[in-house]
């Protein structure tokens, strides 16, 4: 279970450490934004919506670097599924030329699809791998499909230190 | 508290977006913020067809067929709609990156850059990326504050950054990107369809009135409204049919108008376009069947006039264009690098010379410019919001 882990991680770190158990609504009212970072693009196979699964050296001692991964992985797995053009995106398009683009008024289309199930992704990563460990995820439809924008939460409670410092050597992972 | 009820005008987002874009129908439609030629367009599509269909169609329609003016009636709708969901939808523009993204952006660069001596310019914010095995350098946009994605490039007359940016065009009153370049296309593509159409139709018009006179010894004159559309439609006909063929050519090599007037992909020591599928089949399914991209803009979404919460990042929650609350920036001793894991370790950039601030590249005319294409009644205001 990620809470048991995540507690050999905190035993492990002497010195005083930001984590602690999260949930959405407490980050909200109980932790301050220390940092945000920001995955960028990964542009290597044009221009289709792709993000570097480089882990960022602020998330070291914040979440494991395959958690990081399988999130990322999975995000750039929806969007190629969404940017995908097969035979789906030909129908999609023919027909929506002949009725004039007018079939957009009454049904969505595969990429509007997608980006919900992206949503709805982003917020069970959030509920579940990334607030317990104070951070959130933001999607990147909202920050132009330019960058994953992470921010890092610390405790109000903690003496200040801030919580992405590399100072702070975790060895745990 | 008094018991009358305040009602609150809700603000959207599109009030507060910045550039020089006007929002028609509480943020629907989106426009540039010249429409004057836009008017002119439509005034001469619908104004030709009127006459068309008032005094050519009658004649033809008894005389020939009536089929005649029903193609032309679906093919003037298609016009139309084309042109109205060009004009009226977001391009493909780029928010401007908020002031925490536009901070850790600076870092990495001053990280990348160094140590500049006093007095020396900073060199040019260039990022090289390698796409599908060529080098393509990304340039830094200094009024959005972001690097400018592969293709992008920034419109001076809208004030943003659009993606795969083809050209402004006056005569649709809007930018031409991602997002709208295949209306922009099927409007050229049908228009010149329907230019020929009332073009030929007018000539047999005419031929057949003359024939008509000759045999039944009778005199009436053309009326003028056919001098008129034709002499329209010759016109038309030279540009508009010239550009369909331009865009033709591009799609077909999927390159965008910009790259073609900047010289990108051509010349013996340029990178290759690296976008391209190297098969005219591909190239056109990509561009004209590829995926609908929704816009990142959301115009329509309502601000959240919130400052005493801290700006929680939540994707569930209705995020604010503009963040609330300035992020207190961590002072680190080292800069947060996160390196473009593609960039070769030569990554100052290697153009010494002149920082250019490289924000705007205007396009505002497409080489072969339409003169009047034909004017039709918009009796259908079409609503893309999309």
């Amino acid at each position: 279970m990620a809470s048991l882990h995540y507690y050999e991680l905190m035993t492990e770190t002497s010195l005083h450490s930001s984590i602690n158990f999260h949930n959405l609504q407490e980050l909200r009212h109980s932790a301050s934004l220390a940092n945000k970072v920001f995955i960028q693009r990964d542009y290597t196979d044009g221009t289709v919506c792709k993000f570097q699964t480089k882990f960022p050296s602020e998330l070291d001692s914040r979440i494991e670097r395959t958690l990081f991964e399988d999130t990322v992985k999975t995000l750039n797995n929806y969007y190629a599924e969404a940017e995908k053009i097969g035979g789906q995106s030909y129908l999609e398009g023919c027909l929506a030329c002949l009725t004039v683009y007018l079939i957009f008024l009454c049904i969505e289309t595969r990429y509007e699809k997608v980006l919900k199930k992206i949503s709805r992704y982003i917020q069970e990563q959030n509920e579940k791998v990334y607030a317990p460990r104070g951070l959130l995820i933001t999607d990147p439809i909202e920050r132009g499909m330019r960058v994953i924008e992470i921010s890092v939460y610390e405790d109000r409670g903690s003496s200040g230190s801030s919580s992405g410092s590399s100072t702070t050597s975790s060895s745990g992972r | 508290m008094s018991a009358v009820m305040i009602t609150r005008k809700v603000t959207r987002k599109w009030e507060k977006l910045p550039g020089k874009n006007t929002f028609c129908c509480d943020g629907r439609v989106m426009m540039a913020r010249q429409k004057g030629v836009f008017y002119l367009t439509l005034f001469l599509i619908v104004g030709t067809c009127s006459l068309f269909f008032a005094f050519e169609c009658p004649y033809l329609a008894v005389h020939l067929s009536p089929a005649i003016p029903v193609f032309a009636v679906l093919l003037f709708v298609f016009v139309v709609a084309m042109l109205l969901r060009t004009s009226f939808s977001d391009p493909g523009v780029l928010p401007r990156a908020l002031p925490e993204e536009a901070n850790f952006i600076e870092m990495e660069i001053e990280a990348a850059n160094g140590n500049v001596m006093a007095g020396q310019r900073p060199p040019p914010r260039i990022k090289n990326v390698q796409i599908n095995n060529q080098i393509v350098k990304l340039k830094y946009c200094y009024t959005c504050k972001i690097f400018r994605p592969p293709r992008a490039s920034h419109c001076s007359i809208c004030d943003n950054c659009v993606d795969r940016f083809d050209h402004h065009c006056p005569w649709v009153g809007n930018c031409v990107g991602k997002r709208n370049y295949r209306y922009f296309y099927l409007f050229t593509l049908s228009l010149s369809l329907l230019t020929i159409y009332i073009f030929a139709f007018n000539i047999v018009h005419v031929v057949l009135r003359e024939y008509r006179n000759i045999f039944e010894h009778v005199v009436s004159l053309t009326p003028h409204c056919t001098v008129l559309e034709v002499l329209v439609c010759f016109f038309t006909l030279w540009s508009v049919v010239g550009l369909t063929g331009f865009h033709t050519y591009l799609i077909s090599l999927n390159q965008t108008t910009n790259e073609d007037i900047k010289g990108s992909w051509s010349g013996k020591n340029r990178v290759q376009n690296p976008y391209s599928h190297k098969n005219f089949i591909k190239n056109c399914c990509e561009v004209l069947c590829g995926p609908t991209y929704p816009s990142v803009l959301d115009r329509r979404g309502v601000m959240l006039e919130d400052s005493t919460r801290p700006t929680p990042s939540d994707a569930s929650a209705a995020s604010t264009y503009k963040s609330t609350n300035p992020v207190s920036q961590t002072t680190k001793s080292s800069a947060p690098l996160i390196p473009n894991e593609h960039t070769p370790e030569e990554a100052k950039p290697s153009i010494g010379a002149g920082t250019q601030k490289s924000t705007s590249s205007p396009k505002e005319e497409k080489p072969p410019s339409p003169t009047s294409p034909n004017a039709v009644a918009p009796a259908v205001i079409k609503e893309s919001a999309h």
